[in-house]
């Protein structure tokens, strides 16, 4: 695992020392909320609704046993015990006092995590595919390309005031579970004519008010190019995106107001003008950063515990089945601890839950942990041997249940519980669907439900078989929805339904159109997604809006 | 014709700890919005926003928050506001879930 080195040490450590300083003058009334503000986000605080927030990155959502055990300490000394995983591979603290703040960062630092660039118009946290270096159909680890890109962005002069911020996410499968078509750059690992790897360059995706699916820019460029081509790409868009309208200036708009051609000749400039600069300093770190990135040793371990699981336990074969994906080697496996249980908040951890994750790494997971997009967990080496213990472990910390990819598996941003922007609540409707569907999620299988309590889409709704849209209508909460999203390597955006829903009304609004996709399934191989595709959004949209043309008749 | 002016505190958050604060009529932040000074009149309003703005050593971004007088104090009248008055969440925080989530689907902000 990639352990920073001294540069980076350094510089994480002098930039805490900076917000230290910055902090006590604030306190001290030298500086004014205006002068502080721009500092306080550069270091990844926010100010919510009830506290600050603190937000930060979790490199291509990659954390070790140690890391993880920090985050649990700081959620348990300075928070209030438990901490949020998001959709973009980072962990929020809801309650830190600010005072605080600088020994958190500190704490940080020992282990080599930080909040910079999780704020501000910046090159952002870079997301990568959670089952990275574990999965079955990957063509290599991007993780080490991840890395590379991060060290590269991070602190790049050239990109501290960007038009907006700007999300970068990598994945090394064909199957796409970073949703690289919902980011500014999508980066999907290809092999190239000589079978050496390259990638096809995705831009111009995003989600928020107005969401665009990722256009192809180039569909090969080499790995000693990635870095200057990436260059080109931000300092393209950075010459001509629109600084006179944050709303326009996500560079989705540029690509969008120019047309892909033409914003891709400007790139194809910038390139030329910048590869002769990049003389191999960066392939030759590349170098060293894969050799952090070596494959665990796996062990060899009898399988046999599993196979009696297997045979004689009802819920472990149930878990099994959706929360342990195959792992490159037959004999380990992926597993995926939920961050959902029945009723909880979707994404939130406690100290003694981390604590229980960091242990299970340690013993059964080569030290890794990964965090999902989908706001769970990973142990992305565990022998298949060991599965039983970890299961009972998990489940006895509250981790273990079985639904990954279900309908309980909501991603729902904070909404209005935290989040300053919010104009609807979205936790309590994830929890309250969750609970409607329990009964009926492992017959419906596949369904990806997903909850942004505004219009910014942090919830990702619009990429969801269902999405649900948490608006205020004069004062009342009203919810709409989306259907037929997809966030797969075939993405594409859910379309809009009619009005919204109360409050009340979204858990049994959701459950009409599930229902109506089981009676209309052709049988249980055809997923959610796939019968919205055949059939069209109609029979589901009559379906949400059945009981209201009841209520006119009657 | 000027609109008619909605009876509203003043709402910020505590600099130290970010917590939700209202000025009172005494020039004091409190935590608890039945104690918060209501402004029936624009022009008080803007005054007492000059006030609470020149506290920027204890608070950070005072604004106006509409609100409807009730028995009990002001009655905010925006979502945003009924949430951050509640004095957190609308949900338990996590350790006991699974228990009390039902019951928090009641409450509303
Ligand atoms: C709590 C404070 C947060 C604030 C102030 C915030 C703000 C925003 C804003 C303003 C946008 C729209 C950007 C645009 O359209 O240009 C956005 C988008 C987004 N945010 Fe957040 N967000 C917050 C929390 C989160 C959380 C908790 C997550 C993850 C669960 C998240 C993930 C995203 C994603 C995935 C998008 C859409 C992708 C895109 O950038 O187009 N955000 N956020
Ligand atoms: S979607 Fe809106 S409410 Fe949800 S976290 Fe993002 S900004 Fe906040």
């Amino acid at each position: 695992m990639y352990v920073h080195d001294e540069f980076d040490a350094a510089y994480v450590r002098e930039r805490v020392r900076q917000f230290r300083d910055q902090v006590e003058r604030r306190l001290s009334g030298a500086l004014t909320e205006e002068e502080f503000r721009p500092f306080r986000l550069m270091n990844g605080l926010y100010l919510q609704l009830h506290a600050y927030m603190l937000r930060v990155a979790i490199p291509y959502g990659t954390l070790s046993a140690r890391q993880m055990r920090q985050l649990a300490m700081i959620a348990d000394r300075w928070d209030r015990g438990y901490g949020h995983f998001t959709t973009r591979q980072n962990i929020q603290f809801n309650w830190p006092a600010l005072g605080d703040v600088p020994d958190i960062l500190e704490a940080l630092a020992e282990v080599g995590l930080h909040a910079i660039q999780t704020s501000g118009n910046t090159i952002r946290n870079v997301t990568a595919d959670h089952f990275a270096g574990a999965a079955r159909d990957e063509i290599e680890d991007p993780r080490p390309w991840a890395e590379l890109i991060r060290q590269w962005s991070t602190d790049h002069p050239e990109f501290q005031f960007l038009p907006r911020k700007f999300k970068i996410a990598i994945t090394g499968s064909p199957n796409d579970r970073a949703v690289t078509r919902a980011h500014d750059i999508g980066l999907r690992m290809v092999a190239g004519p000589d079978g050496a790897t390259g990638f096809e360059v995705i831009v111009g995706g995003g989600l928020g008010r107005s969401p665009m699916i990722g256009k192809v820019l180039r569909d090969f460029v080499g790995g000693a190019d990635l870095l200057p081509y990436l260059e080109a790409v931000v300092a393209a868009w950075n010459l001509v995106g629109r600084r006179d309208n944050k709303y326009k200036a996500r560079i989705k708009f540029t690509v969008h107001e120019l047309g892909l051609d033409a914003f891709r000749d400007l790139v194809e400039a910038e390139f030329a003008r910048r590869r002769p600069s990049f003389e191999g300093a960066d392939q030759a770190l590349l170098a060293r950063i894969r050799t952090q990135f070596a494959p665990p040793d796996l062990v060899s371990m009898p399988t046999e515990p599993f196979d009696r699981a297997m045979a004689t336990d009802p819920a472990f074969r149930a878990w099994v089945a959706t929360n342990v994906t195959p792992h490159r080697r037959d004999d380990h496996a992926i597993v995926t601890a939920s961050l959902k249980p029945h009723g909880g908040n979707p994404g939130d951890a406690t100290t003694e839950q981390m604590s229980v994750l960091a242990d299970l790494a340690e013993a059964h997971s080569h030290d890794e942990l990964r965090v999902s997009h989908q706001q769970n967990i990973i142990l992305p080496h565990v022998p298949k041997g060991a599965l039983p213990a970890v299961f009972a472990r998990l489940q006895a910390a509250g981790l273990g249940t079985g639904n990954a990819g279900l309908a309980s598996d909501i991603i729902a941003c904070p909404g209005l519980d935290y989040c300053g922007l919010a104009t609807a609540r979205s936790i309590p409707v994830a929890q309250a669907i969750s609970l409607r569907l329990r009964p009926i999620e492992a017959e419906v299988g596949p369904l990806q439900i997903k909850i942004s309590g505004c219009i910014n889409a942090c919830g990702h709704h619009h990429v969801g078989d269902i999405g649900i849209l948490g608006l205020d209508r004069a004062g009342v909460e009203n919810y709409q929805f989306t259907l037929g999203g997809r966030a797969d390597e075939r993405a594409r955006l859910g379309e809009r339904m009619g009005p919204g829903f109360a409050f009340d009304e979204v858990p049994a609004a959701v459950e009409r159109m599930v229902r109506a996709y089981l009676a209309l399934r052709r049988d249980p191989s055809e997923t959610f997604a796939d019968a919205v595709e055949r059939l069209g959004t109609g029979p589901f949209k009559a379906a949400l809006y059945e009981t209201r043309q009841d209520a006119d008749a009657a | 014709m000027s609109r008619r002016f909605t009876p509203s505190v003043i709402s910020a958050n505590d600099l130290m700890t970010g917590r939700p604060v209202w000025l009172a009529a005494d020039d004091r932040w409190v935590d608890d919005i039945a104690r918060a000074e209501i402004l029936e009149d624009e022009a008080h309003a803007e005054i007492r926003l000059l006030t609470a703005n020149a506290d920027s050593e204890r608070v950070v971004g005072p604004a106006l928050a509409p609100v409807r007088p009730g028995p009990a104090g002001p009655e905010p009248m925006t979502p945003r506001e009924r949430i951050r008055a509640r004095g957190g969440p609308s949900i338990p925080l996590p350790g006991n879930v699974t228990s009390t989530a039902r019951k928090a689907n009641d409450v509303r902000p």
